[in-house]
């Protein structure tokens, strides 16, 4: 007992929804105050995680921990603990050579998982607001060149250079400017963002001071997703903390500098992650874009010089001043400095959060560092990018992270969700998905973004029900530029991604649906059929007593039969068999 | 309409003269009620003086805002990427059926609303439905049906 530090627990909305509340409340009975939460570990598969520090430096991650693992763990501290409850071990051989910490560089998330995001003096203890104080010191031009020559490209989707942002802003005179954090992640299936203000606030709210800084507002706003309200707690008492220690308000560090913030809270629409959307939701109104130029640089929020960043980007800010801009410079590719965020989930194996050098390949992310496919299933593609992204499949594996060459492959960086996905994975029920999404969350103004996403998501539909007609595909080409290039923002510019993509690099199973009538991977329902096998049926009962429809006969121990007419594809014939005796094709 | 001025007076005083407010202070107005109720429009459109017709739009562009009552559990399914991709499609039938609604009911002993939301942000935990303030994670259709069976018996506050 005496040889252990802190023990600290995974509480990220991830970790508390798998229970790490409780495992707390087990552990601080025996541990008191050596227990403290912390952020997202990364390792999000295998929540509930904790982790033990001990004196001599070793480190030791525990996942799966239930509450009777817990209540073990507070007895056994003092002896061994079992082996298959460790994930990781920092005093073993092996340790080193692991792919997921060796492959893996921390920039970004440098705090997170490692100190208490409720407590701005671990903040501190990591050289928090060291970056501000150097910042404060600087003249503006100075910052912004600064910025630049880090090489830093906005992580929220479009990768434009921070640097070259915050000059603009800067050099627009007005007696009052904005900057403004986004965070209202609205990709589905990407929580990099969440993740980080969930397990570093302080790192945040820093970047946006330090952004000010540069280009002279003196008033800033984060806009967060309804959906986090641990990251707007987490975020509002960092933001108390930070303004009781005068780095928020007046007189910053003793400077004439004044900054002061405020937390707005999004209402669920994707749109309103466009930067146009977001300043008007901010004023209140409807969430719609609207048309570029004005740049929110000239004229953003409430008419004034406006400078947005994505809640990533605002995290490298204070390392980038702190430890220079040839240090961020030094990582990455010629195209693409520093590192990137991404959110795995899907089929792989580990999913969670990892930061890696630009550079790295989608290979080295999804294999090495997340262990591959889960179950030992076939690898079919990655989606990146989220509704404006694509999927890309296994022979561009080896295509590295930059945003030129993600951008050559029809695909693009996106704001970090990769979605992995297996052979159980039908790219057109996919494709369908995203144009799904698109036609839920079109702002409607734009003729071709209203109405051109609605006839492809027909077409997609058709086809998946094996309706579909070779020319199907041509026409959907041809709406899908239509609607690239006939809308107004970032949301009808890109829908089409998901199907351009899928088509050109899927397209044996676009026809596979269209002229053979089947899904290849057996999930468009209209095209699977389930069937039993005469010869393995031992006439056990369970399909016929799990079927929800009752669409299955036979007695007891004799053959059983599906009726077709009735059966509505549900599956779970073919899950529950325990025989093998359910076809599915 | 007199007492929903009585009971939103208090609430509206802080945001009179401020700009930008009409988004928190339907927020506030959801956290009271669990939907705008339609008097509460007359009243902000009075007391903060902006148009009917602009609250109106604001409800309805943002699918967040309910304008009708729901029951004691909010029931949300996660339709994003990764919930799809990890057969969000079979918990959502499997409520469909354990509740006998449709996404966006109420069940007739208001006990229970289903909604669809786009990610929870908890997508490792995929595929994941949200009751109220909590997470549920790593579900199936069993699991799912469990969770239910609890709540219609046990009924616990929120
Ligand atoms: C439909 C749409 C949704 C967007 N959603 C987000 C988002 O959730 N978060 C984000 O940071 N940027 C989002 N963006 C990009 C922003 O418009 C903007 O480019 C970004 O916040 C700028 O910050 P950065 O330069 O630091 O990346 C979205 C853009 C579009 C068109
Ligand atoms: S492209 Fe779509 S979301 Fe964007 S402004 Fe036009 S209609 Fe609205
Ligand atoms: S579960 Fe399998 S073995 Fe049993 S009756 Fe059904 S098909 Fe036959
Ligand atoms: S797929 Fe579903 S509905 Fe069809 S027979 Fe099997 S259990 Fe019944
Ligand atoms: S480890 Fe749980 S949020 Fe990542
Ligand atoms: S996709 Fe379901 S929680 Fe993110």
């Amino acid at each position: 007992m005496n040889n252990i530090k802190r023990i600290k627990v995974g509480m990220a909305s991830c970790g508390l929804a798998a229970g790490a509340q409780e495992i707390y409340d087990i552990l601080s009975a025996d541990l008191g105050d050596k227990l403290e939460g912390t952020g997202c570990i990364g390792m999000c598969f295998r929540e509930p995680l904790i982790e033990i520090e001990f004196t001599d430096g070793r480190n030791l991650t525990i996942g799966d921990v239930d509450p009777e693992r817990a209540r073990l763990l507070a007895e056994k501290l003092t002896t061994e603990i079992p082996e298959e409850w460790i994930i990781y071990d920092t005093a073993s051989k092996e340790f080193a050579k692991q792919p997921y910490f060796s492959k893996q560089h921390k920039i970004a998330l440098r705090n997170s998982g490692i100190i208490n995001p409720e407590s701005i003096e671990e903040y501190l203890e990591k050289d928090g607001y060291e970056g501000l104080k150097k910042a404060l010191k600087m003249p503006g031009d100075d910052l912004c060149q600064l910025i630049l020559d880090s090489g830093l490209r906005g992580r929220g989707g479009a990768g434009f250079p921070t640097g070259l942002k915050w000059k603009f802003a800067r050099r627009s005179q007005n007696d009052q400017k904005y900057i403004i954090c986004n965070a209202d992640e609205g990709d589905p299936g990407a929580f990099m963002d969440r993740s980080l203000l969930e397990g570093d606030p302080h790192a945040v709210l820093e970047g946006m001071v330090i952004g000010g800084c540069a280009i002279g507002a003196t008033m800033g706003y984060i806009y967060v997703r309804a959906e986090y309200p641990l990251a707007i707690e987490r975020l509002e008492k960092a933001l108390i903390q930070a303004r009781e220690k005068c780095f928020i308000g007046k007189n910053i560090f003793g400077s004439s500098f004044d900054f002061d913030l405020e937390i707005k809270k999004g209402a669920g629409a994707f749109v309103c992650g466009e930067e146009t959307a977001l300043m008007h939701s901010i004023e209140g109104d409807r969430g719609m874009p609207t048309l570029k130029p004005p740049f929110p640089a000239e004229s953003g929020l409430w008419g004034k010089p406006s400078n947005i960043n994505n809640v990533e980007t605002l995290a490298n800010i204070p390392w980038i001043v702190f430890y220079g801009a040839d240090k961020y410079a030094a990582i990455g590719t010629e195209d693409s400095k520093g590192t990137k965020v991404f959110a795995l989930t899907g089929k792989v194996k580990y999913s969670g959060t990892v930061e890696v050098p630009m550079g790295s390949t989608l290979r080295e992310i999804i294999f090495d560092i997340s262990g591959g496919i889960k179950n030992d299933k076939q690898f079919k593609a990655v989606q990146i990018g989220g509704p404006s992204g694509g999927c890309l499949p296994e022979s561009l594996l080896d295509t590295v992270v930059e945003y030129k060459a993600l951008n050559a492959t029809g695909a693009i960086m996106g704001s970090g969700g990769m979605v992995v996905m297996d052979e159980e994975t039908c790219m057109v029920d996919v494709a369908k998905y995203f144009l799904n999404f698109t036609v839920e969350e079109s702002c409607g103004k734009c003729t071709f973004c209203r109405i051109g996403t609605r006839r492809m998501y027909e077409i997609l539909d058709r086809i998946s029900r094996g309706e579909g007609k070779m020319s199907d595909l041509d026409e959907l080409e041809k709406l899908g530029h239509q609607v690239k290039n006939g809308s107004l923002c970032g949301l009808g510019q890109t829908a089409p991604n998901p199907v351009i993509t899928s088509l050109k690099y899927f397209r044996d199973e676009y026809v596979a649906h269209i002229e053979g009538k089947k899904c290849p991977a057996g999930v468009c329902k209209e095209l699977i059929l389930f069937t039993i096998d005469e010869e393995k049926c031992t006439g056990c009962t369970l399909c016929a007593r799990n079927c929800p429809v009752d669409a299955i006969s036979g007695e007891v121990k004799k053959l059983h039969l599906i009726d077709q007419e009735a059966c509505i594809k549900c599956g779970k014939c073919y899950d529950v068999c325990r025989f093998d005796a359910v076809i599915k094709e | 309409m007199i007492q929903m001025l009585e009971e939103l007076k208090p609430m509206l005083a802080k945001y009179k003269g401020e700009r930008g407010v009409l988004i928190p202070v339907l927020q506030d107005i959801q956290e009271k009620y669990k939907y705008i109720p339609p008097d509460s429009v007359a009243v902000i459109s009075k007391e903060l003086r902006i148009p009917v017709t602009k609250i109106n739009g604001v409800i309805t562009f943002y699918a967040q805002f309910r304008s009708e009552p729901v029951g004691k559990y909010i029931v949300r399914i996660c339709n994003g990427t990764a919930c799809f991709v990890n057969n969000s499609e079979s918990i959502s039938d499997t409520l469909k059926e354990a509740l006998k609604i449709d996404v966006d009911e109420t069940t007739e002993d208001k006990l229970f609303t289903l909604e669809k939301v786009a990610c929870l942000g908890c997508c490792s935990l995929a595929p994941v439905i949200m009751i109220n303030d909590k997470v549920f994670g790593k579900l199936d259709s069993t699991k799912v049906k469990k969770i239910i069976e609890k709540y219609k018996k046990e009924q616990p506050d929120e």
